[in-house]
């Protein structure tokens, strides 16, 4: 056998070594018996120093024309494993994304903070700052400033919650939001764009439309110039804002003791889009909440000159519009901290 | 108030559609609350009961033998037992629908035929009445359709919504004025002939008025002959439309002509009344009167009274006549009262005594004082068409009545407050058919009105605008939008509010919202320490009498709850007010507004992770959390206050077992709660650059034994202030207690990264580091090195 066969025998033998591999680590094992310097075709570069020059240079190119062939499978084997045990590795892997139990973590705000946020984004957009104050008040800023002198009759409008004091019916819990206007205005004066949110009490017996307590929203405009004309459009563009384009507002005649003219302000059903049904009765109208141009004496009140300068206030109730949105039916759900209920919105 | 159309059409000729009439009646400020005609009431006849006869096999119903107008007897199942024989009854024909929708047929009930059904007032929306059937007035004849019998074929009945400003509204020809100068046709009042006869009024009467301030006017007639009986059917049927329930003759008419004209006034047996003499005072301390209704009450000196000749009260001005000269079946002369009280009085009065009545309810408004002798004339033309004769004249006293007053209506003004551009003449055509007078020569830019004696609220310009807006008509004013020279915006405070909001929803948190009403034991049950928190005077009921003074109590009954309604382990917050005593000096409660973390099913830790989240994320960097033993409602040995620089904002921990117990909570609760305000007025938010080093850190972990009397906190403070400015990161990673470590002790195991913002620290820099935090937790601290 010429040295040339046995090289080419050696080479076979090697690749059959390296194609009978299993694993990465056999073919690892293997590479010092193919390649090492006491394997086969590492002896041949010995043997090659017996032969003339022509054979020698023959016989060397036919060695590294194997070897190279050795290496390539060696290098084919290499890749052909490594693929099978990364296919190994991720079958091993597998994962059914539906049977795997989570547990979501998803916090809530509650459906009032929900629709204050949004109601105080829209008057922001619309150039309004935002005004709080406290929710006990005296009688002066509940009322009296506000144009409701104590014999008033039109204090039964609101049946209102007085705190124990110990100084007679002085301290209520605000009625309306109503006091903060009176704030704004004596520390600021105008011009005036606010808007003033906040949670209110009356003395009312707890039903499906009722609470003791509720949040109210409340805007206040002052400034030379201001019409009637100016509330309508202003609750009109507040309207489109809030509610959509579809859906707008309109003005009839009420009283309050704090406004003049006073209006009531209706908004187009937003349930049957002013067709008509159940919730509006019909009149394709909702009573949204009240307005008017500021009394005359609310600004003397506040040492605001009405001939100088004119306003309007509206006013409407925050819960009303989140239960409208979200369908719900009974006010008295929002405040029972149900998580069955809070953990829907 | 309830309207009748045809009511409305004796003062004006009022038609059009009934929607429509009902959309301009709402559009002029009086809002339609129901419409109702009375068309459905095809197939429903009056019946004569001829028998009532017990049903053979059922209790509950009998069976009545009705003529329905072909004078045979006709058997009817009927279930109410208010009537007797001889009675008129409305009857329900068969194949005749009922309002509810409900066909009337021929049907067996408990084995007996019912040919029809016999219906209640309120089954055939004549009234609020269903206890029984309704008995219809005599005089009908059986046969007729009952919408013919009582005239009712084109009425429409609306209920109207009237605001406190508009007294004269709470009448007929009130509503009748504004609607008629709407529609733009004529409005009138007639003026009743009341035939006279016999002596003269002052013969057999007279008034005296020694309280004038309080009795504006006191008009008075004599009737004589006078029969209590019933009244006419047609004033019977709008009395019921109008809700208010026939009684006889002499207080029908009282009432139909309070309904008509808004003036109420009262009736004495003049036999009952002393020299027919009648004295208007106030009432004194210790005076006593019985009432129409029977009730002994208490007078004052702020209460108006009517006196008889010996100074004896014998009823409450405004508000309630007395028992004692009170009309019965046998009286035949009637002294009839028609007065003007003033406003304020009737109020005060009203409410002290918790008497409203539809006469105090129109004086309290203001009723009109020029109208009070048409009003007696009006009484005594009802009344002589039954029968009754009337006395020459009227007694008419005075005391002081309001004026009308005179108001310049500036044009100018009214265009700037309306956005309109309205002429002097078309302000005069809106204001002069509503009452207002115009007063002759005054300038044509700025006319005088006189106001109607009806409007006693409208007194000033901005009162005579409104008057001419809604007239005019809010939808004809062109709407604007004024511009906001503000930019509009939230404040610092405002915005963090919301943050805190934001970053405790994405922490998962449910924001709870209890009403911030406790009851009476709730804050010593939660083992809060308020000495007297605040209370309201007039609670709707006494678990919701007291003012929060934390937002523990509110929260737990939230958490309580859900557990009971097996939702255990819910974590909630809340940012809200909690009220305390008023400060010195002060008269309303101090306010804070508080934010609360409440983890049911997690113990103190818990807590504490969401303050130092709620640190991080507002970057405050004099947030510091000490330990302290029975903090009010907390458990007394897993609590601790958190402070930002030198004030204290709140508390964190568990809530104490013993509270959860009282609660019937099942599980822990770790509880947070800040005072936000003081939290947020402290220094933080600057989130200031540091800048982030290009050079290498190294990690050095240290782990001291320190004295359990030592707080973490307390070794985490030497740290940083050894280990100087290379110290870029502190973490406590490990707490061990057990084998190796002395009792009293344990072991606290810090991670330290060490950086400088300018070079490589070398392992000398790093080594001195290390040695100057050993030294100082062994110098500062009673603690060493772990071995
Ligand atoms: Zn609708």
């Amino acid at each position: 056998m010429t040295l040339t066969d046995e090289i080419t025998r050696a080479g076979e033998t090697a690749v059959a070594i390296i194609r009978g591999a299993s694993s990465l680590e056999e073919l690892k094992a293997a590479e010092p018996t193919i390649f090492g310097k006491k394997s086969a075709l590492g002896s041949f570069k010995r043997s090659l120093g017996g032969l003339d020059p022509d054979e020698r240079r023959d016989v060397g190119r036919h060695l590294n024309t194997v070897r190279a062939e050795v290496g390539d499978a060696l290098e084919e084997r290499r890749r052909e494993l490594a693929a099978e045990e990364r296919r190994r590795l991720l079958e091993a892997e597998r994962l059914d994304l539906t049977e795997v139990p989570t547990s979501p973590r998803l916090g809530h705000a509650h459906l009032v903070s929900q629709a204050q946020e949004r109601l105080e984004d829209v008057f922001v957009g619309m150039g309004f700052t935002v005004a709080e104050g406290p929710e006990a008040e005296t009688d002066w800023y509940n009322f009296e400033a506000l144009n409701i002198p104590r014999w008033h009759p039109a204090r039964s409008m609101w049946d209102t919650l007085y705190l124990d004091l110990g100084d007679g019916d002085n301290v209520v819990l605000r009625t309306h939001t109503s006091p903060v206007q009176i704030r704004v205005m004596q520390n600021q004066g105008p011009p005036i764009y606010s808007v003033m949110p906040g949670r209110v009490y009356r003395r009312d017996t707890a039903d499906a439309s009722h609470m003791p307590v509720f949040h109210q929203i409340e805007g206040l405009v002052v400034d030379r110039g201001i019409t009637f004309g100016d509330l309508a459009g202003t609750l009109d563009a507040f309207t489109s804002a809030y509610f959509g384009e579809s859906i707008s507002s309109r003005l009839r005649p009420s009283y309050f003791p704090f406004t003049e003219p006073s209006a009531e302000f209706d908004i187009t059903c937003v349930i049957c889009g002013g067709g008509g049904c159940q919730t509006c009765q019909r009149t394709g109208w909702i009573e949204l909440g009240g307005c008017g141009m500021v009394h005359p004496n609310v600004l003397r009140n506040v040492d605001i000159d009405p001939e100088e300068f004119s306003g309007f206030a509206f006013g409407f109730g925050i819960d009303r519009l989140a239960l409208m949105r979200h369908g719900v039916e009974d006010l008295r759900q929002m405040f029972t901290n149900d998580v069955r209920f809070l953990s829907q919105f | 108030m309830k309207v009748l159309l045809t009511w409305l059409r004796e003062f004006a000729p009022i038609e059009g559609d009934p929607t429509e009439l009902g959309e301009a009646m709402s559009s002029l400020g009086m809002a339609v609350e129901s419409m109702e005609t009375f068309d459905f009431m095809d197939g429903l006849v009056v019946a004569r009961v001829l028998d009532l006869r017990s049903h053979p096999s059922a209790d509950r119903i009998q069976l009545v033998d009705v003529d329905a107008g072909d004078g045979e007897p006709l058997q009817i199942c009927c279930g109410a037992f208010n009537m007797a024989v001889g009675d008129l009854v409305p009857l329900a024909t068969l194949g005749s629908t009922m309002p509810n929708g409900m066909e009337i047929a021929r049907r067996r009930m408990r084995g007996e035929w019912s040919n029809g059904m016999l219906c209640s007032a309120a089954e055939i929306g004549l009234g609020s009445d269903a206890a029984g059937i309704m008995v219809l007035p005599e005089g009908l004849t059986p046969g007729t359709p009952v919408a013919e019998a009582l005239g009712l074929a084109d009425e429409v009945l609306w209920d109207l919504e009237i605001n406190p400003n508009r007294p004269d509204a709470m009448s007929v020809i009130g509503v009748a004025r504004d609607l008629a100068a709407h529609l733009g046709v004529p409005f009138s009042v007639p003026r009743w002939v009341v035939p006279e006869t016999g002596e003269s009024v002052s013969e057999v009467a007279s008034v005296e008025i020694s309280a004038p301030e309080l009795c504006g006017r006191f008009v008075a007639r004599v009737l004589r002959d006078v029969t209590v009986g019933s009244s006419p059917t047609w004033m019977q049927t709008r009395l019921s439309l109008c809700g208010m329930r026939p009684i006889n003759s002499v207080v029908d008419v009282s009432n139909y002509v309070m309904l008509e004209l808004g003036i109420p006034n009262h009736t004495y047996d003049l036999n009952r009344v002393p020299g027919g003499h009648l004295g208007v005072r106030w009432a004194r301390e210790g005076e006593r009167i019985v009432t129409l209704d029977g009730v002994e009450r208490d007078l004052g000196p702020t209460d108006g009274v009517i006196v008889d000749a010996d100074d004896t009260p014998i009823g409450i001005a405004g508000v309630m006549g007395g028992a004692s000269t009170e009309i019965g079946p046998g009286t035949t002369d009637v002294l009839l009262e028609a007065a003007w009280w003033n406003q304020r009085a009737i109020a005060e009065t009203s409410a002290r005594l918790g008497l409203r009545s539809e006469a105090s309810a129109r004086f309290e408004r203001g009723a009109d004082w020029a109208i009070n002798d048409l009003a007696t004339d009006r009484f005594c033309h009802l009344m002589s068409e039954m029968g009754a004769t009337v006395t020459r004249g009227h007694i008419d006293v005075f005391g002081v009545i309001p004026e009308r007053p005179r108001v310049t209506v500036r044009v100018n003004r009214v265009n700037a407050m309306l956005g309109t551009t309205l002429d002097g003449e078309r302000i005069r055509g809106l204001l002069e058919p509503i009452g207002f007078e115009f007063e002759p020569g005054s300038p044509a830019d700025a006319p005088v009105v006189v106001v109607p004696s009806f409007r006693p609220d409208t007194t000033t310009e901005i009162d005579v605008i409104e008057e001419i807006a809604r007239h005019h008509g809010y939808d004809r004013i062109e709407t604007t939008v004024p511009r906001s020279p503000v930019a509009g915006h939230l404040t610092g405070y405002q915005q963090d509010r919301r943050r805190a909001r934001r970053l405790l929803v994405g922490a998962g948190l449910i924001e709870a919202m209890p009403l911030p009403f406790l009851a009476p034991g709730d804050v010593t049950r939660a083992g809060l320490r308020v000495e007297s928190p605040v209370t309201l005077a007039n609670p709707l009921a006494a678990e919701e009498s007291v003012l929060r003074p934390s937002l523990l109590p509110g929260i737990l009954n939230a958490i309580a709850y859900n557990e009971s309604h097996r939702n255990p382990s819910v974590e909630f917050f809340e940012i809200g007010t909690v009220f305390s005593a008023p400060a010195p000096g002060e008269i309303v409660p101090t306010e804070n507004e508080h934010l609360a973390v409440a983890l049911a099913g997690r113990e103190a830790p818990g807590a504490k992770e969401y303050w130092d989240l709620l640190v991080a994320a507002f970057d405050a960097p004099g947030a510091t959390l000490r330990n302290q033993d029975d903090l009010p409602g907390l458990h007394p040995t897993r609590g601790g206050v958190v402070s930002v620089g030198d004030s204290t904002v709140g508390v964190v921990g568990e809530v104490d077992p013993g509270v959860l117990e009282a609660w019937g909570i099942p599980e822990r609760v770790a509880w947070l709660e800040i005072d936000l305000g003081a939290f947020l007025r402290s220094e933080h938010g600057a989130h200031r650059y540091r800048p982030v080093s290009v050079y290498p850190s190294s990690d050095i972990d240290l782990a001291f034994v320190v004295p359990d009397d030592r707080q973490a906190s307390e070794v985490e403070e030497v740290l940083r202030d050894a280990a100087g400015p290379e110290l870029a990161r502190l973490v406590l990673f490990d707490v061990y207690r057990g084998e190796g470590v002395e009792p009293g002790s344990r072991s606290l195991a810090y991670s330290l990264r060490l950086q400088a913002p300018d070079r490589t620290l070398t392992d000398e820099d790093v080594a001195l580091i290390r040695a100057r935090c050993i030294e100082a937790v062994e110098d500062r601290l009673e603690g060493h090195l772990r071995h």
